[in-house]
């Protein structure tokens, strides 16, 4: 347990080898995640979404030298896809961060999505939790270039930032349901481009449909030059202060905590399940049962639920 | 699911011709790595601080500039000094034949020069990494 000594000190190549640990679900890595959850907890999260090229890493290379103005303790993770064929993969956040890997107030991860969908990868909640006993006030996560329906940063971040282009289509695009409706700060990035104003008005207009308390900002922002980033963080702020005004900061978490508990559960329960011998031999006679068309899927599926025991 | 092998590509020095890092980047990923490629005009700071928090097996630089004998020995160096030199540390690009013994003994693994194929490298990375 010397690595979770070191990382409640804040060093950095325990964090890190602790976050490989459970990336790679080394043997231990359960007992881990136990032991840090107590002291977990006390991070801002900040979650960074939107189509791929939008500018991102740009973006969050900017906000982060910002807030270390302040000399908060910060930490990154910048996720990128891995190839479905050869489950490899290039992560290339960090050409955008530079800067940022000499600042002794910063950590930079980076993660491959190893095949897990929605934006995320299946240990960025792990590594979060980790990053945060480690001591980074902020942590910044930054999704894969999403589509339509990449939202599951929401359920890991405190604020969601939404960055978007000029460009990338009609007022349609805006109003369709997914990934436009989880934004809490919008971005329009490279709005030195052609049609900024128009992509503002479009996801302005959608914004006004919106019910929700919190009416989130459209900024405009030039992440390369610099430009727009105090007003995002403004934003960021704003949107800090009404979650902790109205208490749906701790609404979140707590709806959050159900999920994780929930999730644990639906991974251990199919092991459970179809690791029992008894339970196999059963699903491969019924099975056969089903192939034959002596008996129909549902009523074998039902049988075997019959027999489980829990 | 075998654990992937994590390098972390990089160019130290002043020469701007990644190519050949893209391509060995390209190669490993095909290869089932997974590659961090942090691009042009690293500092050998930059590139160790990197290596740390991204908790890599593999240094893969490439150099061009004719630097090596500078910038090599200091990444070796760094490592040492953060205690990390189980990371399997390598370098390619334009390097005398020399060159290469120093580079060797300063605590470089293996060095390939232009004409290796790529297959090459991924063989030796599989073969030298920390089991």
């Amino acid at each position: 347990m010397d690595l979770l000594q070191g990382l409640k000190k804040g060093n950095k190549r325990a964090a890190a080898k602790l976050i490989t640990m459970i990336e790679n679900r080394t043997e231990g890595y359960q007992d881990v995640l136990k032991e840090i959850h107590k002291s977990s907890g006390k991070a801002y999260v900040i979650g960074i979404t939107g189509p791929p090229g939008a500018g991102k890493s740009t973006l969050t290379d900017k906000l982060v030298k910002e807030i270390r103005k302040q000399d908060k303790k910060v930490a990154i993770i910048a996720i990128d896809p891995t190839s479905p064929f050869s489950g490899g993969s290039i992560l290339g956040d960090r050409i955008r961060m530079n800067d940022l890997s000499l600042d002794p107030g910063v950590f930079i991860r980076s993660m491959g999505t190893r095949g897990h969908l929605g934006g995320l990868s299946v240990a960025t909640k792990s590594a979060i939790k980790i990053l945060d006993v480690y001591g980074a006030e902020y942590i910044f996560v930054e999704t894969v270039g999403v589509g339509q329906s990449e939202i599951e940063i929401v359920k890991s971040a405190d604020t969601t930032v939404m960055v978007m282009v000029p460009g990338l289509g009609d007022d349609i695009q805006a109003i369709k349901a997914g990934i436009m409706e989880i934004g809490d700060v919008f971005v329009i990035n490279k709005a030195d481009r052609d049609g900024a104003n128009r992509t503002r008005a479009e996801i302005e207009m959608m914004l006004d449909f919106s019910n929700s308390e919190f009416k989130p900002a459209v900024k405009m922002a030039v992440a390369v030059d610099g430009k727009g980033i105090n007003d995002i963080i403004d934003e960021i702020e704003r949107h800090k202060e009404y979650l902790i005004k109205t208490d749906k900061y701790h609404h979140n978490r707590v709806t959050s905590a159900r999920e994780e508990i929930v999730e644990i559960i639906k991974e251990n329960i199919t092991d459970k399940i179809f690791n029992d011998h008894l339970i196999s031999s059963q699903l491969a006679e019924l099975t056969q049962k089903v192939v034959k068309r002596e008996i129909d899927p549902y009523t074998a599926g039902f049988n075997i639920l019959k027999s489980i025991k829990l | 699911m075998d654990r992937p092998i994590r390098v972390l590509v990089s160019k130290p020095g002043l020469d701007g011709h990644d190519r050949g890092a893209k391509v060995i980047a390209r190669a490993l990923r095909d290869a089932g790595m997974e590659v961090i490629y942090t691009g042009l005009r690293q500092t050998p700071e930059q590139i160790v601080n990197a290596a740390i928090q991204e908790d890599v097996d593999v240094i893969a630089t490439s150099i061009l500039s004719g630097a090596h004998g500078t910038l090599l020995p200091k990444i070796a160096e760094l490592l040492k000094e953060q205690g990390a030199e189980d990371i399997l540390f390598i370098g390619g690009g334009v390097i005398p034949d020399e060159d290469i013994p120093e580079l060797i003994e300063s605590g470089v693994k293996a060095i390939f020069t232009p004409g290796t194929p790529t297959s090459e490298t991924v063989e030796f990375i599989v073969n030298n990494v920390r089991k």
